[in-house]
C-alpha cells in the first residue's frame, strides 16, 4: 500500500516549538484523511531546526466508494417538489430515480447517489495545502516580496520548499500536485545547512531518512537527544567526572542541531567560588551548555556544549570560542556575585529595604514595601499557631524579598530565594532565616516539597495568605484557565503547610483581618488626618482579631461619621473572607481528589454546619470519616441513616420542612427499641460532641459506632410509619435526631453509596 | 600627516576595528545596498535611524547599509567594564522586501570578515525582537558564533505601529563584540582601531575611554534632569505640533514627517538619560514608553501618507 511522505523545509525553527509542531503536523493531516473516509496503518512525524517531516503508512490508492440512497416525494407529487428533489440529488430526469412502496405512504421516488472514491493522490493536494495555511504556530509571520499582500502565506519563519510523494514501495512515487504561495510540492529537499547543503532528491521515506542521514541530519529528535545525552556521559566518564544532567536544557539543545557533536570546554578553577547554582545558571540559561560535577559532588571547571558541525580543525575554534565567552559570563557572574555579597556585608541594618518603597508589587495593593509590611503583621500573627520565634520570623520577613535587589538574581530570576539563603548564610544569620528566604516560597507547585523548619512555614503562609488577601479585597480572582497571580498555587501551598505539618489555623479570622486592614487604611486616609492614619495602622497591627473590637476602635478614631462606611466596609469584608474560604475548600477538595480521597466525603465533611475554616481539621475529619466507612459499623451506620433520612424525606414532604425537628420524647416511646435509640442517641451526641471540641476524630467516629445498633434494632423491631400520629411524629423526631446527631460529624446525606 | 607605511593587512577585518566596518560596507555596497552614513542624532540603537524606521514602512523597494553610533546610557561602567559601554556601534542591513535568500547573504558576510563556517559553529537561535518604544517587532533569530550572540536578524512584522507591506530584512550586527572575537581581545578598549603596530597603533580605548568615563558621570550623576523633563515635554508637543502642521488632508501627502521623527527621537533619549539617572519609578517608566511609543506611531502613520512612504 502507498506511503506519504510529507517535508515542509524551512528557516530555522524555534526549538521550543518543534515537538508540539510535528504532532500538530501528524494530528492535522491524519485527522482529514479519516474525516475523508481515509484509514492508514500508522503516521509519525519528526522535526529539526529547519524541517517537520511527516511519514504516513499504509494507505489506500483511492478513497472508499460510497453510497447513499436519498427518499425524494411521493410518486405524483406536485411538480415543485419534484424538481427540488431532483436538483439535491443531483439527478437529470425521474428516470434515474427509483420507485419504492411503502405500505403506509404508497409510493414514493429515491435517489441512489453513488459517490465514487477519488484517489488518494487528489485528496492529499486538497488535505496539505490546506493543512499547511491553517497551521496553528503560536506565531507566525510573513515574509518576502509576496508579504505586500495581507493574505500571504504565514508560517513560523519562511518557508522555503515543500517535499511531498506519494507511492508504493514497488513503483516510483508521485509528486502530490499542490502548490502554495508560488511554492510547488516537488520531491527536493536539503541537508545540513553547512556540511552537505547540496539538494536531495527523495523518493520515499526510507530513502529520506537514509539520504538526510548521509548529509549531517539526524531526522528523529530523539535520536539526536539519544547521541547528545551518550556523547556527554562519554566525555564526562573519560575525565571522570559526570554530567549533571538537565532534560529541559537536552530537549532544548536538540532542537538547536540537526548533526550533534557534543565537544568540552574548561573554565578557570577561580570562578569556582561562586556558587554552582549559579554557575550552573549562567552557563546554561546564557549558553545552552551542560555543567559537569566530580566525584566529591562539587561543579567541575568543564562544561559541555553540543554544537551543530563537525568541524575541520576537530572543534578547537568552537571550544576556544564558547569557552571564551563563558569567561565573559563567569566573569560578570562573579562580579555581581562579589558585589552582592560586599552589599550584604555592609549593609547590615538593611537600609536597602527602603528602596522597595519604589517597586510596586501591584498598582492597587502598594510597593514591595508595604507588601513586607504585611507579611511581617500577617506572620507575627501565626507565630502563635506555627510556634515558631516571633524573633526570628520578623528577622526573616525583613530579608525574604532582598535578594531581588541582588545582582546575581537581576541576571537569573531563576536562583531567586536560593540566593537571599546563600547571601544570609554569609553574613552569619541565624540558619533558620536564612533558610526562609528560599523556603517561603514553597511549596511551589504540586510536585514541590513543604518546609518544616517553623521559621519557614510561618513566613511561607504569610507571603501566600497576603497575597491570597490582597488579590481577593480587589475582586483579582482566577476565571476559568486565567489565573495570572497563581492564586490557584497560593492557596493549595497554605493548604499543604498547614496539613503537613499540622498546623491548627483557623483562617477566617486572619483572613477577615487580613482583608479588612487595607480597605480600613484606605478609608483612614479618606476620613482622618495623617494621625489617625498612623494611629490606626498602629492599632491595627497590635489589635486582637476580634471583629467587633476592631470596628469600634475605627469609629473612635475616624469619628461617628465613618460609621456607616465602616459598617459597609465590615460586611464587604465578611463577604470577601467567606468567598476566599470557599476557594480554599475549592482547593482543598481538588488536592484530597488528586490524592485520591473521595470527593462526597469532603462534602460530606464541609456539610457539617459550621465554617471548617480550620484545614488540618478538616482533612483529619475526612481521613477519620473515611476510615470509619470502611469498618462494619461504619456502614451498617451508613445504611440505617440512608433509611432514616428517605422516610423524614417523605414524610417531610408531607407535613412540612422541619416538622420533626421538636425531640423525642420518652413518654411516646412504645417499645423498648426506640427507647434504647433515644438513650443512645443521646449519649452518642454528648460524646461526640466533646470527642470534636478536642478534635478528637477516632472519639468522634466511635461515639457514632455506638449506634449502629441501636439503629439497626429499632427498624428491625418498629414501623416508623405508626397509625398514631403521636407515635409515628416521636419516631421520625427520633430519626431527625440521628440526622442531626451524625451531622456533628458530617452530613452523612452527601456520601454515596 | 605623514603618509602611513602599512600594508593592506591593516585593513583586514581581524586587524582592526575600522577594517571590519570598511569590509562590511563593502561587502554590502556590492550586493546593492545604499551605504548611507550615520544619523546625526542621538539614538538608542541602529533601528532607530530613519532609515530603518521610516523606510521599512509602504510598498517601495529600500536596501540600505550603514554603521550607526548608539547611546545606552543606563549601560555606562565609567570604562570599568570591558564589555559594556554607553557608546556603541551597530552595522545595520535593512532589506526591503526581504530577499529569499537572506540567511546565506549573511552568512556570506561573516565569510567576508573571516568567520568560516568549516570551523565556526553558526546557529540560528529564536529570539523575537520587540521594540515597545517603536511600537515595533518582528520574528527572528540572534545569530550566534560558537556560542556567542554576534547579530540579530529579524523579520520586521510591524514598525511605528504599521504593518509591514512587505516585510523587511533587518540584520544588525555588534561590532564590538564581533571585532573582539575575530581581533582575539577579552577587553573591548584593547581592540585594535587602525590595524596598526607599534607607537602608530591606535586603540578602541585611546579613542574612547575617556568618553566613556565622562559620559557615565554624565548619564549617572551630572545630567540636568529638570532640564531633560523640559526636553522630554518640547520634543513632545514639538512631534505633535510638526505633525498637525504637515497633514494636509484626506488623500494629500503629509510635508512634516523627518523633523517630526526627529523629535521623536530626542524625546526618546532624553527618557533614556533620565532613566539612567534614576528619577523615572516603575510605574512612570512605562508611561514615559508609551508616550514614545504614541509619537513614534503617528510619525508612521503620516509617513505613509509621504511619497517616500508610497502614497500616490
Amino acid at each position: 500500500m502507498p506511503d506519504l511522505l510529507f517535508e515542509l523545509f524551512s528557516e530555522e525553527i524555534p526549538a521550543r516549538m518543534q515537538k508540539q509542531a510535528s504532532e500538530d503536523l501528524k494530528r492535522l493531516v491524519t485527522n482529514a484523511l479519516v474525516e475523508a473516509g481515509v484509514t492508514y496503518e500508522g503516521a509519525q512525524a519528526y522535526a529539526t531546526p529547519r524541517r517537520l517531516a511527516l511519514h504516513v503508512v499504509g494507505l489506500p490508492a483511492r478513497q472508499p466508494d460510497t453510497r447513499e440512497e436519498r427518499k425524494g416525494p411521493r410518486v405524483g407529487s406536485p411538480e415543485g417538489a419534484i424538481q427540488g428533489f431532483l436538483k439535491s440529488a443531483g439527478l437529470a430526469s425521474l428516470a434515474e430515480a427509483k420507485i419504492e412502496t411503502d405500505p403506509k405512504k404508497g409510493e414514493f421516488y429515491v435517489a441512489v447517489i453513488e459517490k465514487p472514491g477519488r484517489p488518494t493522490l487528489d485528496l492529499l493536494a486538497e488535505i496539505l495545502p490546506a493543512t499547511i495555511r491553517a497551521f496553528p504556530w503560536p506565531k507566525s509571520m510573513r515574509w518576502g516580496a509576496a508579504s505586500t499582500s495581507s493574505a500571504s502565506l504565514r508560517w513560523v519563519r519562511p518557508l522555503r520548499a515543500i517535499l511531498a510523494t506519494f507511492g508504493a514501495e514497488t513503483e516510483e512515487p508521485e509528486i502530490v500536485p499542490f502548490e502554495v504561495d508560488g511554492l510547488a510540492a516537488g520531491n527536493i529537499t536539503y541537508g545540513h545547512r553547512f556540511l552537505a547543503p547540496a539538494e536531495i532528491r527523495v523518493k520515499r521515506f526510507e530513502d529520506y531518512a537514509a539520504k538526510l542521514e548521509a548529509a549531517k541530519v539526524v531526522l528523529d529528535p530523539a535520536r539526536r537527544k539519544e547521541i547528545i545525552r551518550q556523547d556527554a556521559r562519554n566525555l564526562a566518564f573519560a575525565q571522570g567526572l559526570e554530567v549533571v544532567e538537565d532534560e529541559g536544557l537536552l530537549e532544548e539543545v536538540a532542537g538547536l542541531v540537526e548533526w550533534p557533536v557534543v565537544l568540552m570546554g574548561r573554565f578557570e578553577d577561580a570562578f569556582l567560588d561562586v556558587p554552582g547554582e549559579v554557575i550552573r545558571a549562567t552557563i546554561r540559561a546564557n549558553q545552552k551548555c551542560f555543567v559537569l560535577r566530580g566525584p566529591d559532588g562539587r561543579l567541575a571547571n568543564r562544561f559541555l556544549l553540543v554544537s551543530n558541525i563537525e568541524a575541520r580543525d576537530g572543534g578547537a575554534t568552537i571550544i576556544a570560542g564558547n569557552e571564551r565567552v563563558i569567561r565573559a559570563r563567569l566573569s560578570d557572574a562573579k562580579f555581581f556575585w562579589e558585589t552582592d555579597k560586599k552589599v550584604w556585608r555592609e549593609d547590615r541594618e538593611f537600609a536597602r529595604l527602603e528602596r522597595f518603597r519604589n517597586v510596586t508589587f501591584h498598582e492597587k495593593l502598594g510597593s514591595q514595601c508595604d507588601r513586607i509590611e504585611r507579611i511581617r503583621a500577617l506572620a507575627k500573627e501565626l507565630c502563635a499557631v506555627t510556634g515558631a520565634d516571633p524573633k526570628k520570623v520578623n528577622d526573616a520577613v525583613t530579608i525574604c524579598k532582598l535578594d531581588l535587589q541582588t545582582e546575581v538574581v537581576g541576571e537569573f530570576p531563576e536562583v531567586q530565594g536560593l540566593m537571599g539563603r546563600i547571601y544570609a548564610g554569609q553574613i552569619g544569620l541565624d540558619p533558620s532565616v536564612a533558610a526562609a528566604c528560599e523556603e517561603h516560597y514553597k511549596p511551589v507547585g504540586p510536585g514541590d516539597s513543604v518546609p518544616k523548619d517553623p521559621v519557614s512555614v510561618t513566613v511561607a503562609l504569610a507571603d501566600k495568605l497576603d497575597t491570597l488577601v490582597g488579590f481577593w479585597a480587589i475582586d483579582e480572582k482566577p476565571t476559568g484557565s486565567k489565573d495570572p497571580y497563581a492564586l490557584r498555587r497560593a492557596a493549595l501551598g497554605v493548604i499543604r503547610l498547614v496539613v503537613e505539618n499540622e498546623v491548627g489555623l483557623p483562617i477566617l479570622p486572619i483572613v477577615t483581618f487580613a482583608i479588612f486592614q487595607p480597605l480600613a487604611i484606605n478609608l483612614s486616609k479618606e476620613f482622618g488626618t495623617i494621625n489617625a492614619f498612623e494611629h490606626l495602622s498602629a492599632a491595627l497591627r497590635d489589635s486582637a482579631i476580634d471583629a467587633k473590637a476592631r470596628h469600634e476602635l475605627y469609629v473612635q478614631i475616624l469619628g461617628p461619621s465613618s460609621q456607616k462606611v465602616v459598617d459597609e466596609i465590615s460586611s464587604a469584608t465578611d463577604q470577601k473572607s467567606a468567598d476566599l474560604l470557599s476557594f480554599f475548600h475549592d482547593r482543598l477538595k481538588v488536592m484530597l481528589r488528586d490524592q485520591g480521597a473521595r470527593h462526597d466525603l469532603v462534602d460530606a465533611v464541609l456539610g457539617n454546619g459550621e465554617a471548617n475554616d480550620d484545614l488540618l481539621l478538616v482533612v483529619q475529619r475526612v481521613n477519620a470519616l473515611g476510615r470509619f466507612l470502611e469498618t462494619e459499623d461504619g456502614k451498617s451506620l451508613l445504611a440505617g441513616f440512608k433509611r432514616a433520612a428517605n422516610i423524614l424525606r417523605a414524610e417531610e414532604k408531607k407535613d412540612g420542612e422541619g416538622a420533626f425537628e421538636a425531640a423525642a420524647e420518652p413518654a411516646f416511646c412504645r417499645e423498648p427499641s426506640e427507647k434504647a435509640l433515644l438513650e443512645a442517641l443521646s449519649k452518642a451526641g454528648e460524646a461526640a460532641g466533646i470527642a470534636l471540641g478536642k478534635a478528637d476524630f477516632e472519639a468522634a467516629m466511635r461515639a457514632m459506632a455506638a449506634l449502629r445498633g441501636p439503629v439497626d434494632a429499632f427498624f428491625e423491631a418498629v414501623l416508623v410509619n405508626a397509625e398514631d400520629p403521636a407515635i409515628r411524629r416521636n419516631r421520625l423526631a427520633l430519626l431527625a435526631t440521628l440526622r442531626r446527631v451524625t451531622r456533628q460529624v458530617a452530613d452523612f446525606s452527601r456520601i454515596a453509596g | 600627516m605623514t603618509a602611513l607605511t602599512h600594508g593592506p593587512d591593516a585593513l583586514r577585518p581581524d586587524r582592526s576595528f575600522q577594517g571590519l566596518i570598511l569590509t562590511l560596507q563593502r561587502f554590502w555596497a556590492e550586493k546593492g545596498c545604499v551605504i548611507l552614513q550615520p544619523y546625526d542624532m542621538e539614538v538608542g540603537a541602529g533601528t532607530f535611524h530613519p532609515a530603518t524606521t521610516l523606510r521599512a514602512l509602504g510598498p517601495r523597494p529600500w536596501n540600505a547599509a550603514y554603521v550607526q553610533p548608539s547611546r545606552r546610557p543606563k549601560d555606562g561602567r565609567y570604562g570599568e567594564n570591558p564589555n559594556r559601554f554607553q557608546h556603541y556601534y551597530q552595522f545595520q542591513v535593512i532589506l526591503k522586501p526581504s530577499p529569499p535568500n537572506l540567511q546565506e547573504l549573511y552568512l556570506e558576510s561573516l565569510y567576508a570578515i573571516g568567520i568560516d563556517p568549516a570551523v565556526h559553529d553558526l546557529r540560528f537561535v529564536e529570539d523575537d525582537w520587540e521594540s515597545p518604544t517603536l511600537g515595533a517587532w518582528g520574528l527572528g533569530w540572534e545569530c550566534w558564533c560558537d556560542g556567542m550572540e554576534v547579530s540579530q536578524f529579524t523579520y520586521f512584522q510591524q514598525v511605528a505601529g504599521q504593518e509591514c507591506a512587505p516585510v523587511a530584512g533587518e540584520l544588525t550586527y555588534g561590532l564590538e563584540r564581533l571585532a573582539m572575537y575575530l581581533q582575539g581581545v577579552d577587553n573591548g578598549f584593547e581592540l585594535n582601531f587602525n590595524g596598526l603596530e607599534g607607537d602608530a597603533k591606535v586603540t578602541y580605548g585611546d579613542v574612547f575611554r575617556q568618553a566613556e568615563e565622562e559620559y557615565s558621570r554624565h548619564n549617572f550623576e551630572y545630567a540636568n534632569t529638570e532640564k531633560l523633563f523640559r526636553n522630554f515635554a518640547e520634543a513632545e508637543a514639538e512631534c505633535r505640533a510638526l505633525l498637525a502642521a504637515g497633514e494636509r488632508g484626506e488623500g494629500e501627502r503629509h510635508r512634516q514627517v523627518l523633523p517630526a521623527y526627529d523629535q521623536c527621537i530626542k524625546a526618546s533619549h532624553a527618557f533614556n538619560l533620565l532613566d539612567a539617572r534614576g528619577v523615572i519609578s516603575v510605574t512612570e517608566r512605562q508611561s514615559y514608553i508609551l508616550r514614545v511609543r504614541e509619537l513614534a506611531k503617528a510619525c508612521g502613520a503620516a509617513w505613509v501618507k509621504t511619497e517616500a512612504g508610497g502614497a500616490a
